[in-house]
């Protein structure tokens, strides 16, 4: 099937050629050639091919001997090298002409000039509480000019994540389609045993060992004094794993393994290659539609599940009307005047929509910007830590006025509209 | 290195798959030798995913020479190895993922093999096949239908992604099931069990003790008053599993004012009645196994199986619950010994050693009796011939407009369209408009053949000549990742893999598994 292409020469910026015959023979097909069902806005065309060059790359973490089951661009002589320099080096050397810039940090280290430079954006992340800082900054991108939203400023986030055998993409233009906070309730809060369990009452051997974590470990610090339990140190782990096993031996409780120790330290999930090769292909099919606009991208979320044969389910995730991320309008909170701020913290903790981490709320009172309450600043925290059990009239609020949020699940503040009820 | 210094950097490396399919699943992986045939795209993403998790060794087969194209849409092939053999130059860069691993490579066509050799493939574990054509998947399929080999044929085209499975018979004892049901034979309790909830009266204990009392021994006490008083009629409906929730309700304690106290373990038994009283019996996938199958469990016939020796967690004080975890598991060990008792006549009387099956397989068995899975696929042949072709399977998923059906039969007339003109339709720009009629010719020869009266709607035959028979790399992936986990169940003989025809349709993210 060898086909004879004029190679096509694209000088990369130091003369050097790139191409190929027949290089982009495969991908040529979908670019070149009408169809019946290519996107609306597809324009065949045989412009030059480049490829997707520019790629920036953005982790925090360094390689450990665990991911080499599954992350193949990294080998045995990486482990502790920082994951996006050693990606990109491969990438770099493996696809020629293939530009991939690694940044060693947090997402959260990097601000908007960074992130409007790109036309779509991909994650894998592991946390739910990145996700949503993700979505929160491509939000906060967003234009509107007399309230209409200028279709220029969306960047696409396409996002995966997987578990085991399962696994999800989906697509999101923030402003247009379901953002990840419009869904929050498809991801339930991690449940954690509770503390009469742990404490006084423990039947399974998870619960052995959240008990020498959380209440032995504090208490004998065995490697000195502020030293924390570290999941990745083995004789920590190790250290664990003796006590809890004479933890379960107090209460007759089998089923204490090394294995499991580390696993409920540092609530490992089963990971194997297969189930990412499916999602990270799926997301990447997502970015040649969006890219190219050959086909219509997914609308909007696909779960895979390969436990019984293979299992596809994909459906449109419907925007939230009062999405407390994607939506312009503050979302009303309704208290008694007599309620304490505390109510407040805790409904922002423990609702299913906004599930937040540690908000910090603040509010314009009698003209001037009030911190009611900051758990992140120690000094903050503890002149502000008053006000809790201080009742929202007492505090000097008024009817519909409005308070400012921030929290770690959201690069910009969450406007919110105090509602008094009777 | 040392063998120990070797086994503990492995199950560091492996430890977040060891957690799905455990050491003994590790080791049937690293017994196992893969075959692939052809290092396509397809073929070096489904083999990456076999190489990472660390499988013994892998052959690959493949007589074609690197082209620019093969250079252009395959991660394990460069620009550097166009002109020399696909097979070895893949292997060099699929072997450098894990040092694990044994990679070997034969420069040869599998049609060759079949003419010269075709006992080469008995010696592998699995054999995949990758972008075969029609003629040599049947041949190949044949063969390794009488040897006994499971045949995996994937195949990537356009934006189509097709598996086919063929394996005779394919025992699963460990499925681990997403959503099983507990077997705690409620409805028919087991002698040491009736002891045990003998041993507690409610009535009289403390409210410590009332509040941190097992649901199971709640339930098992409230329904021995109900059968009492219903001449031992387990309640059946709605309205009598109501009513015994009521009971429960009742018995929750009360302070001196009347109003119930927070007793959540009370709470739990009412919210698990309606799964607590489901009848103990053997469901009908297990019957059907004990009736075809050599599995050895016979001796529970259709009765009821070895108690599974499990609870769940829930609201108790530590001793009780662990009392009462320890009757089922005594149970489930007597159980199991009984089998083991059985499965040694039953091997003497068939001329075996007792030791032939291991008391921890037995075990194994026995803990998983409710969940075992036998996946028998038809043959190639079946699949083909004008005699047993699935008519009606086809027919009614063609009924549905959105159905993936229709990429089966495109890829199907495809195949018609390479028999005939030696080459895939719309290969080259030029080709694709006038291939559409000659590939809707394949089409209606197909239909007609096999009598199969549905319709085919042009905008299909049209896409199916623009895609040029490309094979992107994305799609080559996403099989790469489902096809690698179907070998992985195959080998491992744990969770289910599909039976037999799965169809991925990146358009539009949806899939399909159809039984052809």
């Amino acid at each position: 099937m060898a086909e004879m292409d004029e190679p096509m020469v694209v000088d990369g910026g130091s003369g050097v050629s790139f191409e190929w015959g027949g290089r982009w023979s495969h991908i040529k097909k979908f670019l070149e050639r009408p169809g019946p069902f290519t996107h609306p806005d597809f324009e065949p065309g045989t412009e030059a091919l480049t490829g997707f060059r520019n790629i920036n790359v953005v982790d925090m973490d360094t390689i450990d001997v665990s991911n080499l089951n599954r992350q193949f661009l990294f080998r045995p002589k990486d482990v502790g090298r920082p994951k996006a320099e050693v990606a990109a080096d491969f990438i770099n050397s493996r696809v020629p002409g293939c530009c991939v810039v690694p940044h060693f940090k947090k997402i959260q280290d990097l601000d908007e000039t960074f992130y409007r430079q790109f036309h779509i954006i991909v994650c894998g992340l592991d946390s739910i509480v990145a996700r949503r800082w993700m979505n929160g900054m491509l939000l906060s991108l967003l234009v509107y000019e007399d309230g209409v939203l200028d279709p220029g400023s969306i960047i696409p986030l396409i996002d995966g994540g997987t578990e085991g055998f399962k696994g999800n993409a989906r697509v999101i233009l923030p402003g247009m389609t379901a953002c990840i906070d419009c869904t929050l309730e498809l991801y339930p809060p991690q449940i954690n045993f509770p503390m009469c369990t742990i404490a006084s009452m423990p039947r399974l051997p998870e619960h052995c060992i959240e008990y020498v974590r959380i209440l032995q470990w504090p208490k004998e610090l065995p490697f000195g004094d502020g030293v924390v339990l570290d999941g990745d140190d083995p004789e920590h782990i190790q250290w664990v794993f003796q006590r809890s096993l004479e933890r379960a031996a107090e209460f007759s409780i089998t089923g204490v393994t090394y294995r499991l120790t580390q696993g409920v330290v540092k609530r490992i999930i089963p990971a194997v290659a297969s189930t990412n090769a499916v999602i990270a292909a799926a997301c990447a099919t997502e970015v040649f539609k969006l890219a190219t606009s050959a086909y219509i991208p997914l609308s909007n979320y696909m779960v895979f599940n390969d436990v019984d044969g293979l299992y596809t389910y994909t459906f449109e995730a419907e925007r939230k009307e009062n999405c407390s991320a994607c939506r312009q309008v503050p979302q009303d909170l309704h208290f008694q005047q007599s309620s304490k701020l505390q109510e407040v913290l805790d409904f922002l903790t423990e609702n299913a929509s906004l599930q937040m981490k540690s908000p910090a709320i603040t509010a314009t009172v009698e003209g001037k910007n009030k911190t009611l309450y900051l758990q992140s600043v120690p000094s903050i925290e503890q002149r502000t830590r008053a006000n809790l059990s201080k009742t929202l009239k007492e505090l000097g609020l008024t009817d519909g006025q409005e308070l400012a949020v921030a929290d770690s699940t959201t690069p910009q503040t969450v406007m919110f509209r105090l509602c008094f009820t009777s | 290195a040392t063998m120990a210094a070797t086994k503990a950097s492995k199950e560091q490396k492996y430890d977040r798959q060891l957690r799905l399919w455990g050491d003994h699943g590790q080791e049937t992986l690293e017994n196992a030798h893969v075959c692939l045939i052809n290092a396509t795209a397809t073929g070096t993403e489904i083999l990456k995913n076999l190489v990472l998790p660390g499988i013994g060794a892998f052959t690959i087969v493949d007589g074609h020479t690197v082209s620019g194209e093969d250079a252009g849409n395959n991660f394990f092939l460069s620009n550097n190895s166009i002109g020399r053999n696909r097979a070895q130059a893949a292997t060099e860069l699929l072997q450098e993922l894990n040092g694990d691993v044994s990679g070997n490579f034969v420069e040869e066509s599998p049609d060759k093999l079949l003419d010269n050799d075709p006992e080469f493939f008995h010696r592998f574990t699995i054999v995949i096949g990758v972008q075969l054509p029609e003629s040599t998947c049947l041949r190949l399929g044949s063969v390794l239908w009488n040897a006994s080999v499971p045949f995996l044929i994937c195949k990537t085209y356009g934006l189509i992604g097709y598996m086919r499975l063929v394996v005779q018979e394919h025992t699963v004892i460990e499925s681990h099931p997403d959503n099983a049901l507990e077997d705690l034979r409620l409805d028919q309790p087991f002698e040491e069990f009736k002891n045990h909830t003998n041993s507690y009266d409610l009535d009289s204990m403390d409210k410590k003790d009332h509040s941190h009392t097992p649901w199971i021994i709640i339930v098992a006490k409230y329904l021995e008053k109900w059968l009492s008083e219903h001449n031992d009629q387990l309640p059946k409906n709605y309205k009598e599993k109501e009513a015994f929730r009521q009971t429960i309700r009742e018995g929750i304690i009360k302070t001196d004012g009347g109003v119930p106290e927070d007793e959540e373990n009370f709470e739990e038994a009412i919210k698990n009645v309606n799964t607590a009283l489901n009848l103990t019996k053997v469901c009908g996938v297990i019957q059907l196994i004990f009736y075809h199958s050599s599995c050895v469990c016979r001796v529970f016939s259709l009765i009821h199986l070895p108690v599974r020796g499990t609870i769940p967690d829930m609201i108790a004080d530590s001793q009780k619950f662990i009392n009462l975890q320890n009757v089922y598991r005594e149970k489930a060990m007597q159980d199991a010994a009984a089998v083991s008792k059985h499965v040694e006549c039953l091997l003497r009387s068939v001329g075996k050693p007792p030791e032939s099956i291991s008391e921890k397989d037995i075990k194994l068995f026995c803990k998983n009796a409710s969940f075992l899975r036998v996946v028998r696929c038809r043959s190639l042949a079946e699949e083909y011939s004008v005699d047993s072709v699935n008519k009606d399977e086809i027919a009614s998923y063609m009924d549905n407009p959105d159905s993936e059906m229709v990429f089966y039969l495109m890829l199907r007339a495809v195949d018609r369209f390479y028999q005939q003109h030696s080459r895939y339709p719309g290969v080259y720009n030029y080709q694709v408009e006038e291939d559409i009629n000659k590939l809707k010719v394949c089409v209606n020869s197909l239909l007609q053949e096999y009598s199969l009266s549905v319709n085919i709607k042009d905008d299909y035959i049209h896409e199916f000549c623009r895609y040029g028979a490309a094979e992107p790399h994305t799609v080559s992936a996403f099989l790469g990742g489902s096809a690698a986990q179907e070998a992985i169940k195959i080998i491992s003989h744990q969770f289910v893999p599909f039976n037999n025809t799965f169809i991925y349709n990146a358009m539009s993210q949806t899939s399909a598994t159809f039984q052809l």
